[in-house]
């Protein structure tokens, strides 16, 4: 079953290029993955913190490596993430003029990379996939991007490449930390080891670094982000839907599934080089995402901003805090997927995204007004919406670590400035919506259309899921609880990870 | 079934060559063509035998011809190696023999196509028995033999004075570089009194041998070696003679010459890994080599010349594996290079005799023939290493083994440079997929062509996910 969610959009994207009708096939593979992807979420053992649905086909014996995919509760919320991202980023292309089978094609491929990465258990097809998306991602921006798009293109990729390369470095080298009777490609193989004590404490350190930055260019952490506005601009939207709101969540669900378990010791010693630079991803980037002035850059700064966040989830090693920065992940791919589909629809009326020029869509654009305005309250953290659940369990969570009652730990100060950037965002997303939708209609629009019935069925699904798990997180936390609970119970004593209820937020955790 | 032994394949093609010659000469009335047919399929034949010989291990005690061949797993499989390149060369070649022809204006349909398709299949022979060379005299005579046929090979279109130049500046440099090479002989087989490599290895164990004289024969030997595998600061004939050089016997230096010097490379220095010396010379050489080769290949506008800076490059890659030692990295790496750029330089051809050899004549190559322009992306993304290529396990492999080795100067290098790579490949994709171009017909592939180009894809792609059939072969 797994299996056939990786290849239902691969195999789509290879039927597209042998000539088979591009939308009508890329439509019929990203549907059947998604069902595939809601029988796997029906059918999963929540109880079972084991890898379900394991296939594995060896490869190499001598390396130990085979081609093991399989599902837990972190992948399968990725998974659900990335086949609702794509069916919507798909659904949303609509009729492309130029090379349109090479268009769906490279979506498809990005999505069956990601969906290959989530459901790896093997660290060399773990990594294989997700570098699936890179000639895509150059080829879209560059070939059907808008505004500077080539050197956007070039930035992503060899940024992309380079990052690519230096997490390459981090995982042989893990690999090369076990002693050579238990090293293996296998991550079940390697939690197990790890658990045992088996990778020293200095290599720990060294193998953390290098994902950390590694996978900190694919998430963009601050200072390494100055690729993502600009590609995120220039791509064009279902591109961009999928590049930040699935492609992006990689690297964030990497650094669960290999440092949390593998590299204890390597998170502690790098803490506090996160925490600051988390805070410049939210800070600093949340006051340049105010600064701008256009509605494309604005997003695809307020999607580096938002990476913060979920570091500081994934940095304070808690198992509230790690959720929630699963949950903020799911969330955040959903919402920053909206509104990206919806500022592509904008460009494509008004062939401009800069504020001073937009106003008053509302009037003209109904639904799309409405739509946005879910999107941006999402983003904001409104309760009633997935990401409200994600950040509070964050901010929660993150407060906790090292508490002790007379003295301010790094983590309280991260948390409490953290918070500073929900009003950030707050600005800014208030703003572009007030910019863009509200105000005097200019005579320049006055034609302009609302979306079509069928495009506004994709927007629907995006917005359902975000209302459905914002009411309902308990569903996903169940999920995923169980996984990281046995990663960050292995290491630490329990008294530590077993929480005094006291708020409700906690309890949903604990059921 | 009678046993093949290994001596007797270097015999088999050597016999196809002399037949092909003197077929050429006596049968003057045949199309040229069915000559390069028959190479092919005489090679194929040779390359299936090969399957059959049974390694054997090289001894010290070994005496008479045995002293100075070895049929172990390594040479079997760099047999196998050169007659693969060879055919892929001789159907490069039938592609490219309407160039040919114009190049000779005045002379017959006909003039010089015969020795054009015999000559591969002499350096073949010569590339085989180089990798079977562990005899300091064999080495010397089977290098020759490669090196001579492609000086007639570089030069074969002399009446373009870019090939001329390209031909010249080939064979005084390989003149000059055989005289190291017997200079550095000469140095070893003062101090050890042997040209045996494993005699070699036992007398520098001996304490009273003079190390630092057999040193300096080895650096001698490093810089004969360098010019063949275009490590810097050797190189500085690639860009030309690869520049000028038919495109078909580009290929073949790139991939055979090279594959055949990191092969003879590799026995060569293992006497010499004793001496902490050795290692440290390579990895400053490798350096230099990955640095140079992907800076210079950034500017480049004429494919030809970037794939001749991207094998400087590689050669910095191979030249990692070098410095820890790891033969099956290299070997591994050399079969995906061959692939790779077996690949690029036939979508090369067939596309230059349409348009040129400028990237930008690769403006719009996705329109105008697709089949190619996805070609060239395979080709182009596992050079760059790109997951699910060849390419990319090959630079997986040699990084493993730097990494192993703390090699981190080394690791650091190779990080910064495959971005370069990523630059300079992507070029190409851009032109083909990216830009519009003022042509819109299509360009014709006859059916031998595309069938060794989607073997050669296919292939690609194979070992990128399956890399254990080429592992295995490399087990010692």
């Amino acid at each position: 079953m797994v299996l056939f969610i990786i290849f239902c959009p691969i195999m789509a994207a290879i039927l597209i290029m042998a000539g088979a009708p591009a939308r009508k096939t890329a439509l019929a593979g990203s549907i059947l993955a998604f069902a595939a992807a809601l029988f796997l979420l029906v059918s999963f053992d929540r109880v079972q913190h084991d890898f379900q649905h394991v296939t594995s086909f060896t490869i190499s014996p001598e390396w130990h490596l085979s081609f093991t995919t399989g599902i837990d509760g972190l992948s399968l919320v990725m998974i659900l993430l990335a086949t609702i991202v794509t069916l919507a980023a798909i659904w949303f292309a609509g009729t492309i003029e130029r090379y349109e089978s090479a268009f769906y094609a490279c979506l498809l491929f990005i999505s069956g990379g990601a969906i290959g990465a989530f459901a790896s258990i093997d660290l060399f097809f773990f990594y294989a996939f997700h570098e699936l998306a890179l000639i895509p991602t150059f080829l879209l921006i560059g070939i059907w991007g808008s505004g500077n798009r080539v050197a956007a293109a070039w930035k992503i990729t060899i940024y992309l490449a380079i990052g690519s390369f230096i997490l390459l470095l981090g995982l042989i080298l893990l690999y090369q930390s076990f002693p050579a009777s238990t090293r293996s490609l296998d991550i079940r193989a390697l939690t197990a080891a790890a658990a045992l004590g088996q990778i020293g404490a200095d290599a720990q350190r060294h193998v953390y670094l290098l994902l950390l930055i590694g996978f900190g260019i694919l998430i963009s952490l601050f200072p390494f982000h100055t690729w993502a506005p600009e590609a995120y601009a220039s791509a064009p939207a279902p591109a961009a839907m999928l590049h930040a709101g699935v492609l992006k969540k990689f690297g964030l669900y990497g650094l669960l599934r290999l440092a949390l378990p593998l590299l204890p010791e390597g998170s502690r010693h790098w803490a506090g080089l996160l925490v600051v630079l988390l805070l410049g991803n939210i800070i600093y980037v949340g006051l340049v995402t105010i600064a701008q002035k256009r509605l494309d850059w604005m997003l695809g700064y307020s999607s580096v901003m938002h990476m913060g966040y979920i570091f500081l989830g994934v940095a304070s090693a808690t198992i509230l805090s790690t959720t929630g920065a699963v949950v903020l992940m799911f969330a955040h791919g959903l919402s920053i997927a909206l509104l990206f589909a919806l500022a592509g629809e904008l460009r494509k009326r008004t062939d401009t995204l800069v504020f001073d020029e937009l106003g008053g869509l509302a009037k003209v654009m109904p639904f799309a007004s409405l739509a946005f305005g879910f999107g941006v309250f999402a983003a904001i953290g409104l309760p009633g919406l997935a990401n409200f659940a994600g950040e509070i369990m964050i901010f929660f969570g993150a407060f906790k670590n090292g508490w002790e009652m007379d003295r301010f730990h790094i983590f309280q100060i991260a948390t409490v400035l953290a918070l500073w950037g929900v009003v950030i965002s707050t600005v800014y997303m208030l703003r572009a919506y007030r910019k863009t939708f509200m105000g005097a209609l200019s005579d320049r629009w006055k034609e302009i259309v609302d979306l079509r019935f069928s495009l506004r069925l994709p927007i629907v699904v995006l917005i359902g899921a975000l209302l459905c798990y914002g009411f309902f997180p308990q569903s996903l936390v169940q999920t995923v609880a169980p996984v990281l609970r046995t990663y960050l119970t292995e290491q630490h004593p329990p008294s530590a990870s077993t929480q005094r209820g006291g708020n409700n937020i906690q309890q949903i955790a604990w059921r | 079934m009678t046993m093949i032994t290994a001596p007797e394949l270097e015999i088999a093609v050597l016999v196809l060559g002399m037949a092909i010659l003197l077929v050429e000469a006596f049968a003057a009335k045949i199309d040229k063509r069915v000559l390069a047919f028959v190479g092919i399929a005489g090679l194929a034949l040779v390359l299936v035998a090969s399957f059959f010989v049974t390694p054997g291990s090289s001894t010290s005690q070994a005496t008479g011809f045995w002293s100075f061949y070895t049929a172990d797993r390594l040479s079997i499989f760099f047999k196998q190696f050169s007659l693969v390149t060879t055919i892929f060369v001789l159907i490069l070649m039938t592609d490219y023999a309407p160039v040919l022809r114009s190049s000779f204006p005045g002379a017959t349909l006909q003039a010089g196509l015969g020795e054009f398709f015999a000559l591969p299949i002499f350096t073949c022979v010569g590339l085989m028995y180089l990798v079977s060379a562990i005899d300091f005299v064999f080495i010397f005579v089977s290098l020759e033999l490669v090196t001579i046929s492609f000086y007639v090979l570089v030069s074969f279109t002399r009446r373009n004075p870019i090939t001329l130049e390209a031909g010249t500046k080939y064979l005084v440099l390989s003149a000059l570089s055989t005289a190291f090479l017997v200079y550095g002989i000469a140095w070893i087989f003062g101090v050890t009194g042997q040209t045996n490599l494993q005699q070699i290895a036992d007398a520098l164990a001996n304490p009273a041998t003079d190390r630092n004289a057999a040193l300096f024969g080895m650096v001698l030997i490093l810089v004969a070696l360098g010019f063949k595998i275009a490590a810097v600061p050797f190189q500085i004939w690639v860009p030309d003679v690869y520049q000028g050089a038919p495109t078909p016997v580009t290929a073949y230096l790139s991939v055979g010459s090279k594959a055949a010097g990191f092969v003879v490379l590799l026995r060569v220095l293992e006497p010499f890994l004793a001496l902490p010396q050795t290692q440290r010379l390579i990895v400053v050489i490798a350096l230099l080599t990955l640095i140079y080769g992907n800076l210079a290949a950034l500017p480049q506008a004429n494919l030809k010349r970037l794939l001749a800076y991207s094998s400087i490059a590689h050669a910095g890659y191979l030249l990692i594996g070098v410095a820890c030692f790891d033969a099956s990295a290299i070997g591994f790496y050399l079969v995906a290079y061959l692939l790779m750029t077996l690949l690029s330089f036939a979508v090369l051809i067939i596309v230059a005799q349409q348009t040129g050899e400028q990237i930008d004549d690769f403006d719009g190559l996705a329109k105008r023939s697709p089949f190619l322009a996805f070609a060239m992306l395979i080709g182009m993304i596992s050079l760059a290493g790109v997951p699910f290529t060849a390419g990319f396990l090959g630079k997986f492999f040699i990084f493993y083994a730097a990494i192993l080795q703390h090699q981190t100067a080394l690791v650091v290098t190779g990080v910064i440079t495959v971005g370069c790579g990523f630059y300079y490949y992507l070029k190409v994709i851009r032109a083909m997929y990216w830009q519009s171009s003022a042509r819109v017909d299509k360009i014709p592939v006859n059916g031998l062509s595309r069938l060794a180009i989607s073997a050669l894809i296919i292939a690609t792609i194979w070992l990128g996910v399956y890399p254990q059939p080429i592992l295995d072969a490399l087990k010692r």
